[in-house]
Formats: C-alpha cells, sequence, structure tokens
C-alpha cells in the first residue's frame, strides 16, 4: 500500500515533469524540469532498496549531466531568451516520432512476463560492488569498465587539444 | 520509557512501538517522517543561528575585539535578534528575473543540506536513514547542491550573481573530487560504505590513529577540500564583497537570503561531521591502548556530547583558516585543486591500498 502510494507519486513525477521539459520554451527552466525527472528516477530506485544505483542516479546524472547542461546554457544563453515555435511539418513529423516510440516501449513492456521476486534486496557492500565491477564472468562489469576508461581517455586527449593554445 | 543518553536506539525503538500500537503502518510512517523532518528542521535553524553567532566570536577574538556583547549574556541572542530582522525584510524581486527558477533556487540548496543531515550518525542509534552507501549518498547530495548555486546566479538576471556563480560552481564541482576521494581512502580502511559501520570500526581506534600516514594526509586534504566546498575563506573569492557584491546571492533579501546563509553555515556542519565520523570515530569515546581507568573515565561522557566536542573542533578548525589566511585568486585555486590535491590524493589512495594488503595499519 504505502509502497504503491509512493510508486503513483514518484511517476506521476517523473511524467508530469517529462512533458514540462520539451514543452517550456526556456532552455533553463527545461533543464530544471528534466533535473527533477532524474531525482525522482533516484526516488524510485530508492524504494526499490538498490541505494547504491540511487546514489548513482545522483551522482552521475543528477549532479553530473545536469550541472554540465546547466554550465552551457549559464556560458550561451541569455535569461530573455525564448525557444522559436515548432513549424507544422516539425510538429507533425515529431508528434509521429513520439506516438512510434511509445507504442514501441508499450509492446515491449506490455509482451513481456516480468516474474515478481519476493527475495530480500542483496545489500551493495564494498566488496560486492568492487568484485561485479571487475568480474568478466556473468554479471560482471569488466567489458563496460575497460570501454569507458578508452572512452574517457579519448575524451580527456580531445579536451586538451581543444583547450590547448596555438603556439605561434 | 527506558531512556538512556549512551544508547538513543531505546528511545527510537519505544517511539517506533508507542506509535504503532496506536496508529496503522501508514500512520505510524507517516508519523516518523513528520517528527524526524522537524528534529531536522529544528536543529538547521538553531544549530545554524548558533554558528553564526560562534563565526562572529571567533572572528572578534581573533582580531582582538569582544564580538557582540549587548543583546543577551555576552551577545548570545545576537542572531536571534539579527534572524528577527531578516525574517521581516521586505522580500525584492528583480523585474527581469526568471520568477519560478529565482525563488526556486534557495530551497534546492536547503533541501540539500536537510538531506545531507539525515544520514549523520549524531550517537548510537541517533541517525535519521542509515543507508548501507552512506558515504557515497553524502557526495552524491552535495553534487546536487551546487545547481541551486548556478540557478540563483542565471535567474537574477545580474551579472554580478551570474559571475559569482560560474565560479562557486567552477570551485565545488573541482573540489568534490578532492572530497569524495579523501574520503575513499578511509572507506578502503574500513571495509564499508555504511556511516554507523565505519563509526563501529573505530571502536579499536580513529582511523587517524590506525591510518596513520596516509590518513593523516586523507584529513587535512578532506579539511582543505571541504573548506572550499563550502564556499569558506579563504576560498569565498565567490562572494568577494568587494569585486562581485555578494556573488549569487547578490539579488536576494530576506527570508530567502536567510536561506542561502543558514545553509553555508549547516554546510559547514556537514563537512565537520563527514570529518569526525569519518576520520576522528565519529561518537566514539577517546581511548587510549590499555589504560582501563583513563577509559572508564571517558566513557562516562555521553557519545552525543562526544561527537559534538569533535564537530566544534573541525568547526574551529575551518573558522580559524577563514580568519587567518588571505583570500585566494580563481587561478589559484583551480592550481591547488588540480596540480596539488588531486594528485597527492590519487597517490595517498594507492600508499592506502598498499598499508591495508601488507597490514601495516594498527
Amino acid at each position: 500500500m504505502n509502497n504503491l502510494v509512493m510508486f503513483f507519486i514518484l511517476s506521476g513525477l517523473i511524467l508530469v515533469f517529462s512533458v514540462m521539459t520539451v514543452l517550456t520554451r526556456r532552455i533553463l527552466r527545461s533543464a530544471v524540469f528534466l533535473l527533477f525527472v532524474l531525482l525522482a528516477t533516484a526516488g524510485l530506485y530508492f524504494m526499490l532498496d538498490y541505494m547504491f544505483l540511487a546514489a548513482v542516479q545522483l551522482t552521475v546524472y543528477a549532479g553530473g549531466i545536469v550541472v554540465l547542461i546547466i554550465f552551457s546554457i549559464l556560458l550561451t544563453s541569455h535569461i530573455s531568451e525564448r525557444a522559436a515555435m515548432a513549424g507544422k511539418w516539425p510538429m507533425i513529423a515529431s508528434a509521429f516520432v513520439v506516438l512510434l516510440g511509445a507504442g514501441v516501449t508499450l509492446y515491449t513492456i506490455y509482451s513481456y512476463v516480468f516474474k515478481a521476486s519476493a527475495e530480500p534486496a542483496i545489500p551493495s557492500t564494498m566488496k560486492s560492488i568492487g568484485s561485479h565491477l571487475i568480474s568478466y564472468g556473468e554479471d560482471g562489469y569488466a567489458l563496460p569498465f575497460e570501454v569507458i576508461s578508452v572512452l574517457l581517455l579519448a575524451v580527456m586527449i580531445g579536451a586538451i587539444i581543444v583547450a590547448k593554445k596555438e603556439v605561434k | 520509557m527506558a531512556f538512556s543518553i549512551y544508547d538513543f536506539s531505546t528511545l527510537t525503538q519505544s517511539i517506533h512501538d508507542g506509535l504503532s500500537s496506536r496508529l496503522s503502518p501508514t500512520g505510524t510512517l507517516a508519523m516518523e517522517w513528520a517528527i524526524v523532518g522537524i528534529v531536522i528542521l529544528l536543529f538547521v535553524a538553531v544549530f545554524g543561528l548558533f554558528l553564526v553567532y560562534a563565526e562572529r566570536k571567533v572572528c572578534a577574538f581573533f582580531q582582538q575585539r569582544l564580538g557582540p556583547m549587548r543583546v543577551g549574556p555576552w551577545g548570545l541572542v545576537q542572531t536571534i535578534a539579527d534572524f528577527i530582522k531578516l525574517l521581516m525584510k521586505e522580500l525584492i524581486q528583480p523585474a527581469r528575473a526568471d520568477k519560478f527558477l529565482y525563488n526556486l533556487a534557495p530551497f534546492i540548496v536547503i533541501i540539500v543540506t536537510f538531506l545531507a543531515i539525515s544520514v549523520i550518525p549524531f550517537a548510537k542509534g541517533l541517525q535519521a536513514f542509515d543507508f548501507d552507501i552512506g558515504v557515497f549518498f553524502v557526495t552524491s547530495i552535495t553534487a546536487v547542491g551546487v545547481i541551486g548555486i548556478l540557478l540563483a546566479g542565471w535567474s537574477s538576471n545580474n551579472k554580478y550573481s551570474l559571475i559569482g556563480a560560474m565560479r562557486s560552481g567552477a570551485q565545488i564541482i573541482s573540489y568534490e573530487l578532492s572530497v569524495g576521494l579523501s574520503l575513499i581512502t578511509i572507506v578502503i580502511m574500513a571495509g564499508t560504505l555504511q556511516l554507523s559501520g565505519i563509526v563501529e570500526a573505530q571502536r579499536a581506534g580513529w582511523f587517524i590513529y590506525r591510518g596513520h600516514i596516509p590518513a593523516i594526509i586523507a584529513f587535512f586534504v578532506f579539511v582543505i577540500a571541504g573548506t572550499a566546498e563550502t564556499n569558506r575563506g579563504p576560498f569565498d573569492l565567490a562572494e568577494a564583497e568587494s569585486e562581485l557584491t555578494a556573488g549569487f546571492h547578490t539579488e536576494y533579501s530576506g527570508i530567502k537570503f536567510a536561506f542561502f546563509f543558514l545553509a553555508e553555515y549547516v554546510n559547514l556542519f556537514i563537512v565537520s561531521a563527514m570529518a569526525t565520523t569519518v576520520f576522528l570515530g565519529g561518537w566514539m569515546a577517546l581511548h587510549v591502548g590499555n589504560l582501563e581507568g583513563f577509559n572508564h573515565v571517558m566513557d562516562l561522557l555521553p557519545p552525543v556530547f562526544w561527537f559534538f566536542i569533535k564537530v566544534f573542533f573541525v568547526i574551529f578548525l575551518i573558522m580559524w583558516f577563514k580568519w587567518t589566511f588571505p583570500r585566494l585568486r580563481i587561478d589559484q585555486i583551480l592550481t591547488l585543486e588540480w596540480k596539488f590535491l588531486l594528485p597527492i590524493n590519487l597517490f595517498n589512495i594507492i600508499l592506502m591500498t598498499v598499508i591495508v594488503l601488507l597490514g601495516w595499519h594498527f
């Protein structure tokens, strides 16, 4: 009962703010509504007793990506700017894409049989986080971990090249 | 109702039993939420005001003055009077500000401080939430706090606010790394991210003593980075009054300004409480080896007092920084973090790992 109420509150927040993110014409407000969506998603993870993922969601999305987006908005746009209204054809095209996306998602969700598990949540101790992160067996994250480190290295080199002053 | 100041879990358990015998499970949960919320709210208000008073007194003594003396004995009621004045002030709103974000920003900042306080173990059993990833939760929730500052600066539609917010943001984001890494150094030793578990692991001795060299380095790095993260002097260039008036909160007045002001002092408390919990043994009493008599005398003082004694020690240390060192420039701040603290920290983590693996700690 309590969980159900919390679920409806959180998913309601996610829905409302997702729509508001794309409907507002002020770009920073849209970033803030996106932040609320991400925070509510972290709330869902907390509800599932998956504290580690919730904290990762807070750090990476709310604390990292949204801050990055806000920073770039602060550097590039002025407070009086409003996004222009889209034309007729872009509106129709995006409505079509939205319906298609919603259709695919709903079809996938309703055709999949979810099995409810009554097992208690596994506590995310330091040991289990660490061993999963570097294990290459089942439930291991060694490959994504390495791929991400290569990606980060590439990004770092790119950032240095961009930031380096040209030698005259 | 059995109650012991040495162990709060009996008190919280009896409150829980009392509520559940009268109310439905949902009602109990709602009541407990309300109780926790009100307790934290009161704590933030009272402790924040006390810290403002403490800061003024400490500052005064460093400058060989007396500080506030007129209102109440030794000026104790001064900050309450100041706060009432703030509450009665007119709320001014810039005409061309983004009203929604302008009003939202102070709430983001203050809510984040509430969330961070809720996981701090004040004494045995006196902790609102005990997550299995407590340390990680504190660092992740403070990462959200910076958004409030950025929004405040941008939505005020004021150049000084914007520059102040950008400086604040750059500084907080940079120093978050050092805060996180210095905490991880100790987590390697503790073997758990749970705050109550970290305190419990220090029963045999505080980590700053047991981890000797790397732990002491991590403690210094944490205190420096924590000072920078709370935007306090000597890192307070974001609100350098001579160049940026008041930084990101220039346009705020009355209660909204009070929110930023209070949040700053409560963040000071959070940094000190984390330093206490992770490095200085949390609410554990000071024990020295096998000196039975001495240890028994130390145990007489309740854990909650031990916690606050240590917290005030760290708070005094950070205030000492503020009134002793000259303010840094923005490039000096970023150099200190990226060229000194971060490499020291990374090296320190490797050192700590080696020491833990070889069992060279106490």
